[in-house]
């Protein structure tokens, strides 16, 4: 509690907070908030600019999900009002776009996760053993470092086939060697120290060792390049799906909403730029929290 | 600085194996290429023919010494799809890339260090927050997305510049925007911090209170010093850049690798895709190898670290 008091009187962390919490709100409630179905197909409402209402027709009307009493729902709904247009089959901007928070958080953070848990043990172990098994992960980490990462990740998705999996997994893919540098270098300069020595000395086992006293101090670097890759895992995934060899095209993402867009930038401006203004203020958020952490854990800055 | 050169060059060798046979797997991974190159009706017998033809049906190591050793002749195998060589693909398309990287990286560089200094000299200023908020835009949002809504103020709704394709100069001004853009924003705010801390140190008091004129204190003390944090960022940018780059280019239409290999990847040519990687792979490997010996040739504590 302390630690998120102490990170709420900087404004520019506030405001990082604060966006990141609304984001995370909107997530959360994606079906109370969204005025529609965001895989609602309607073909009479095609390309609607902001602002503009639909007649929603009976026929069109009765393919959404909760066909509850069908005659009197499309009697009463039959104008709706979209108040950020619609898409190019008619599906509501707006809806897509607070599902699309829940794609973009959900990739992000597990691509995260999954990243810092394999990068931080690569690190540690290669940091903390030394000899062939550093030198074997300091060669793939340089032959990994070799590819532009979004090259890597196009070839890899488009090899090896999309979807929300895939993508995670080739996120955390591009983003471990972060953590194993800093972790590894963090390990060498912890591991000779007098308690490690100590611990080391009363008997304790390299697991115990390395689990216990050795990693709790890698912890806040770690959490400084976990804010940033983030924001890289939400610009990347959002590039991705834009390509088409990311998420399956129907999902409500930002990115394919983008991809969407893209073939009606001329006629429907704002399909495309929608989805880009979301995407800037969830990453604007992450980046703010991210120099906030950064300033908090490491006051001398870590690079 | 021989044994350094020596040994960095034999690490970078083992690291391009690794980085073919990556792409090797990878790529023979994507799926059968007979099933591309031959029309519904063939039968079993012509496809087993095909695959002899092509030596798909020998192990996968063997097939991958066999595109080690021509690859190392600059024969990177047929595309499936187009019946020409990849190389002259890859040719025909390689220059075009350099130009629109060549120019962004220029754009991002100068302009990056000029709004750096700038922003420096005007520290908490209208200057210094304005070039801050643009650094910030350039973060946060996708790259490709600030160029879809260039393309929309810039050609649809002022018509000043054509919207894609490759030409004359206009045809080059939009893309080479967007992707510098993002660069610049980070080069700048670099700069800006770089020289903040010179512009606060001894020898720059002691610049000023020998009597030197401001302007030869900016330029010949604190700019040569604010440089250096400059050159380190420049290495890591340009790596970025052509990453970023197959995305801009398929958004302008630029017919340059990254659009070649974003087709290629959509039409399931993996042959192409398998030489693009691979080329830009080594172009990368190559760049980073000359920024290593750069530093070990300006900073003798770099060599002794080796």
């Amino acid at each position: 509690m302390k630690f998120l008091a102490t990170l709420y009187r900087s404004p520019q962390t506030r405001g990082g907070l604060i966006i990141l919490t609304l984001v995370l709100a909107i997530a959360l409630c994606a079906p109370l908030l969204s005025p529609e179905d965001p895989y609602q197909v309607n073909p009479n409402a095609r390309l609607l600019p902001p602002l503009a209402t639909s007649q929603l027709s009976a026929a069109s009307g009765a393919t959404s999900q909760g066909a509850t009493s069908q005659g009197a729902t499309a009697q009463r709904a039959t104008s709706e009002r979209h108040l950020l247009g619609t898409d190019s089959v008619g599906r509501d901007t707006l809806s897509r776009l607070i599902y699309g928070s829940r794609l973009s958080l959900t990739v992000g953070f597990l691509a995260v996760v999954l990243s810092a848990l394999f990068g931080t043990l690569v690190g540690a172990v290669s940091g903390y053993f030394g000899g062939w098994l550093e030198s074997a992960s300091g060669w793939l980490i340089d032959v990994q470092l070799s590819f532009p990462f979004l090259l890597l990740a196009i070839f890899l998705l488009g090899a090896l086939g999309g979807g929300t999996l895939a993508v995670v997994l080739v996120l955390a893919l591009g983003t471990w060697v972060n953590y194993a540098r800093i972790v590894r270098a963090q390990v060498l300069s912890i591991r000779n120290q007098g308690y490690v020595e100590a611990a080391r000395a009363t008997g304790a086992g390299a697991a115990r060792v390395l689990f216990l006293h050795v990693l709790p101090n890698t912890l806040a670097p770690i959490c400084v390049v976990a804010s940033f890759s983030m924001a890289q895992a939400i610009l990347t995934e959002a590039a991705l799906s834009f390509l088409g060899v990311g998420l399956d095209p129907s999902t409500p993402s930002w990115g394919t909403m983008l991809n969407d867009g893209r073939d009606y930038l001329v006629s429907a401006w704002w399909i495309a730029t929608m989805p880009g203004i979301a995407i800037g203020v969830t990453v604007l958020g992450v980046t703010l929290f991210g120099d906030g952490l950064r300033e908090l854990l490491d006051p001398r800055g870590l690079r | 600085m021989l044994r350094f050169t020596l040994a960095k060059l034999a690490r970078t060798l083992s690291v391009l194996l690794g980085v073919s046979f990556l792409t090797f797997m990878v790529g023979h991974a994507s799926g059968d290429p007979v099933l591309l190159m031959v029309r519904g009706d063939a039968t079993a017998q012509q496809k087993a023919d095909l695959r002899h033809v092509l030596g798909l049906d020998k192990p996968v190591l063997e097939q991958y010494v066999s595109y080690l050793a021509h690859a190392v002749q600059g024969d990177l195998g047929n595309s499936y799809r187009q019946r020409v060589s990849v190389s002259s693909l890859i040719a025909l398309r390689l220059p075009n890339s350099l130009e629109l990287a060549g120019t962004a990286f220029a754009v991002a560089i100068s302009l990056g260090f000029a709004l750096g200094v700038v922003a420096a000299l005007n520290r908490g200023r209208l200057a210094d927050h304005a070039i801050a908020g643009v650094a910030v835009i350039g973060q946060v949002v996708p790259g490709f997305w600030l160029g879809l809504m260039l393309v929309l103020l810039f050609a649809v709704h002022w018509p000043l510049l054509p919207v894609s394709g490759y030409g004359d100069l206009a045809h080059l001004v939009l893309p080479a925007i967007t992707l510098a853009l993002p660069p610049l924003g980070r080069m700048a705010r670099l700069v800006r911090a770089g020289m903040l801390e010179v512009l606060s140190s001894d020898f720059i008091r002691t610049a000023r209170a020998k009597g030197l004129p401001e302007r030869q204190v900016l330029l010949g003390h604190a700019m040569k010093n604010g440089l250096l944090p400059l050159l380190t960022q420049a290495g890591l940018e340009l790596g970025d850049m052509v990453g970023s780059a197959f995305i801009i280019e398929s958004v302008f239409a630029w017919p340059g690798i990254g659009r070649l290999t974003v087709n290629a990847v959509q039409q399931r040519d993996f042959l192409v895709v398998q030489g693009c990687v691979l080329v830009t792979a080594i172009g990368f490997v190559l760049i980073n190898l000359l920024v290593d010996l750069l530093y070990a040739a300006i900073d003798p504590r770099v060599r002794a670290r080796a």
